[in-house]
């Protein structure tokens, strides 16, 4: 579910961008090319896609929509409003929120870098972007924590200036943070390039300051993007595992995210209780990203 | 292109030839495959264990066989047995482990009297491994609730390791002068206090402890302990003997289901009982590993200072089930020490 989501973000992004050049070159209704696609009829594509999409997402989340019930209402509810699991789904949820929210002006600036200036060592830095993506997330996960554990190579500095970042919610956040950027620079970047520079320009001549371009200008026309990249990257950070957990210090109350919560449970056969946290999370993401579909097709800054 | 779909006669009937080509080249050397599914720090152990055990059974049956492990922390692996790990056999940390697959039906109940001592070839014990020269000065349970003291162990929760540093602590708490079981929980909760990183396993810890220097005292297994003090040198690490300890008793047991599918009961129950003999039993002690056999034990010497040791069939625990159930469900004292206000 989260994953549909998450594509339909993008084609929404990506359709409000390419609306206008595209209305021009639309073939026109009832055309010869607009009856015998490239693709399948009909019938056949929505067949197909539909069976993907079953066998790939809603029999898997049908499986854990149905186990919890095992343990009927009242158990579901005992189940989850225990302080520990609480307190655990405020940290995922929150955590991610936060690390997307950080992430998300320098995501903007580092896509914007990416397409408007030409420099050298840019298509090497392009490349780096993705390394969040490709690196095995339990080695980001190693990495950090060796990096900002209080002996490491930053943790030691700032540990010396008080700030403790491993085995904190703090070093939650940066791990989410990581994971959480390359989504945001590439739902922006390609909807950056498709931005035609001449009404910043025609802004400039009609007297606007450079402050007033951004605001009116460039943020409007990539509002939707950014929303689409802030809910992918919160969506990946709320369910991320293997980077947080070594970093986490997993302390309940304090530092342990909802993912080890239902590890937790499945290593005391705690089946059913394990997939009511799934349940819980798979609810919260949902609305989470439904917030946030309906305001990007609604709210327009202008 | 069509033709390529056309199967080719050839194609088609060799695999059916194939069983027949096996019994009449019957002379020809058998194999046997065998998956140990074992938890984390035996790695070292059945590594060296099974090159010994398939020497062995190729000499006795003539089979040739391939011993598996896989490692992973103890519930982790136990689970994977219960979703369909095909393993023949489990190694695994602790009693009640082996005792969820068995309640899944794969394990006859009875299996921990199929074999000697409790089913439990070689035992280890909960030690403390602190930093050279032992700078906070910890000597036993009571210092590690003293104020300034870092401890580190993984979660009761998710490591089987951990449950027996606990019950470890409860005991020693249990025995002091005017300790009932509200100061061993009020025990634990400051030595829980303590505790600045939780990790999910064994070897998490360690690493926690060894290489991200964390806390002032690890809470590990002896075996585990000797390994870290083995590998970063005695120049880093003391290992300090508490007064009191628990008898850790990993245990092994047949996966009765897949052995009777895979039709290896024979050579799967070889491999266990040779677990008990002399030389595997050297073979734990070079592991550290406490072995079960006296002499092995004599003649590992002062690897293994004596030390008194609780069980977890003492009155105190009652046995794994209940022991799981009082402390480390969803509930349990473990819980009641996290809940907030406290």
């Amino acid at each position: 579910m989260m994953a549909a989501c998450s594509t339909a973000f993008t084609s929404r992004a990506a359709d409000a961008m390419a609306a206008p050049p595209s209305a021009a070159l639309r073939t026109r209704p009832g055309s010869l090319a607009s009856r015998r696609g490239p693709l399948p009829g009909f019938g056949l594509s929505l067949g197909v896609a539909l069976f993907w999409l079953s066998a790939l997402v809603l029999i898997p989340l049908g499986a854990l929509l149905l186990r919890p019930w095992e343990l009927g209402v009242s158990g579901l509810w005992r189940s989850l409003s225990e302080p520990r699991v609480l307190a655990a789904l405020r940290l995922s949820f929150l955590g991610a929120l936060t690390a997307s929210a950080v992430t998300l002006p320098f995501g903007l600036l580092l896509a914007w870098v990416l397409v408007r200036d030409r420099f050298p060592g840019r298509r090497l830095l392009d490349a780096m972007v993705d390394l969040p993506f490709a690196l095995p997330t339990a080695v980001a996960g190693l990495a950090l924590t060796a990096l900002y554990a209080p002996n490491g190579w930053l943790g030691a500095p700032l540990a010396a200036l008080g700030v403790k970042v491993a085995y904190t919610p703090l070093g939650v956040i940066l791990a989410m943070a990581f994971v959480g950027l390359p989504f945001i620079v590439r739902t922006v970047e390609p909807v950056l390039r498709d931005l035609p520079r001449e009404a910043e320009e025609a802004a400039a001549t009609l007297g606007a300051s450079r402050p007033q371009i951004l605001w009116r200008v460039v943020l409007p026309a990539l509002a939707p993007a950014l929303l689409a990249g802030f809910a992918m990257a919160s969506a990946r950070a709320i369910g991320e595992y293997g980077s947080v957990i070594f970093i986490a210090g997993n302390m309940p109350m304090v530092s342990e995210i909802a993912p080890l919560v239902i590890v937790t449970r499945l290593e005391q056969f705690d089946y059913a209780g394990a997939a009511a946290v799934g349940l819980a999370m798979l609810a919260l993401s949902f609305l989470l990203l439904l917030a946030l579909n309906l305001a990007t097709r609604f709210w327009r800054p202008v | 292109m069509p033709r390529l779909l056309v199967p080719r006669r050839s194609v088609l009937t060799a695999p059916l030839a194939l069983p027949f080509l096996g019994t009449a080249a019957g002379a020809q050397p058998r194999s046997v495959q065998l998956l140990n599914v074992s938890y984390d720090p035996t790695r070292e152990f059945y590594r060296d264990f099974n090159a010994a055990f398939t020497t062995r059974w190729k000499e006795r049956s003539g089979e040739t066989l391939r011993a598996n492990v896989s490692h992973g922390g103890s519930g982790r692996q136990a689970r994977s047995v219960i979703d369909g790990l095909p393993a023949d056999v489990v190694t695994l940390a602790l009693a009640y482990d082996i005792d969820a697959i068995a309640e899944r039906g794969l394990i006859a109940p009875d299996w921990q009297s199929r074999l000697p001592a409790n089913s439990a070839p070689y035992t280890s014990t909960i030690v403390f491994l602190v930093r050279k020269g032992n700078p906070k000065n910890i000597r036993d349970w009571g210092d590690l609730i003293r104020p300034g003291v870092g401890v580190i162990t993984p979660n009761p929760k998710t490591s089987g390791g951990a449950r027996w540093n606990y019950l470890a602590g409860w005991a020693w708490a249990l025995r002091q002068p005017g300790g009932d079981e509200k100061a061993a929980e009020a025990f634990l909760m400051a030595l829980f206090r303590n505790v600045p990183v939780l990790d999910t396993g064994a070897r998490g810890s360690t690493t926690s402890f060894v290489q991200r220097g964390q806390g002032d005292v690890l809470l590990a297994w002896e075996n585990e302990a000797h390994l870290a003090f083995a590998e970063f040198g005695a120049g880093q690490f003391d290992i300090v003997y508490p007064s009191l300890s628990i008898l850790a008793e990993p245990p092994v047991a047949l996966v009765d289901r897949n052995v009777d599918r895979r039709g290896t009961r024979a050579v799967a129950e070889a491999y266990l009982r040779a677990l008990y003999e002399p030389d595997a039993q050297a073979l734990a002690a070079r592991h550290f590993y406490r072995p079960r056999d006296a002499a092995a034990l004599a003649a590992a010497g002062s690897r293994f200072p004596a030390l008194e040791m609780v069980t977890i069939d003492d009155a105190a625990f009652g046995g794994w089930k209940q022991a799981q159930a009082r402390h480390f469900d969803d509930g349990g004292v473990f819980d009641r020490l996290y809940q907030p206000g406290r």
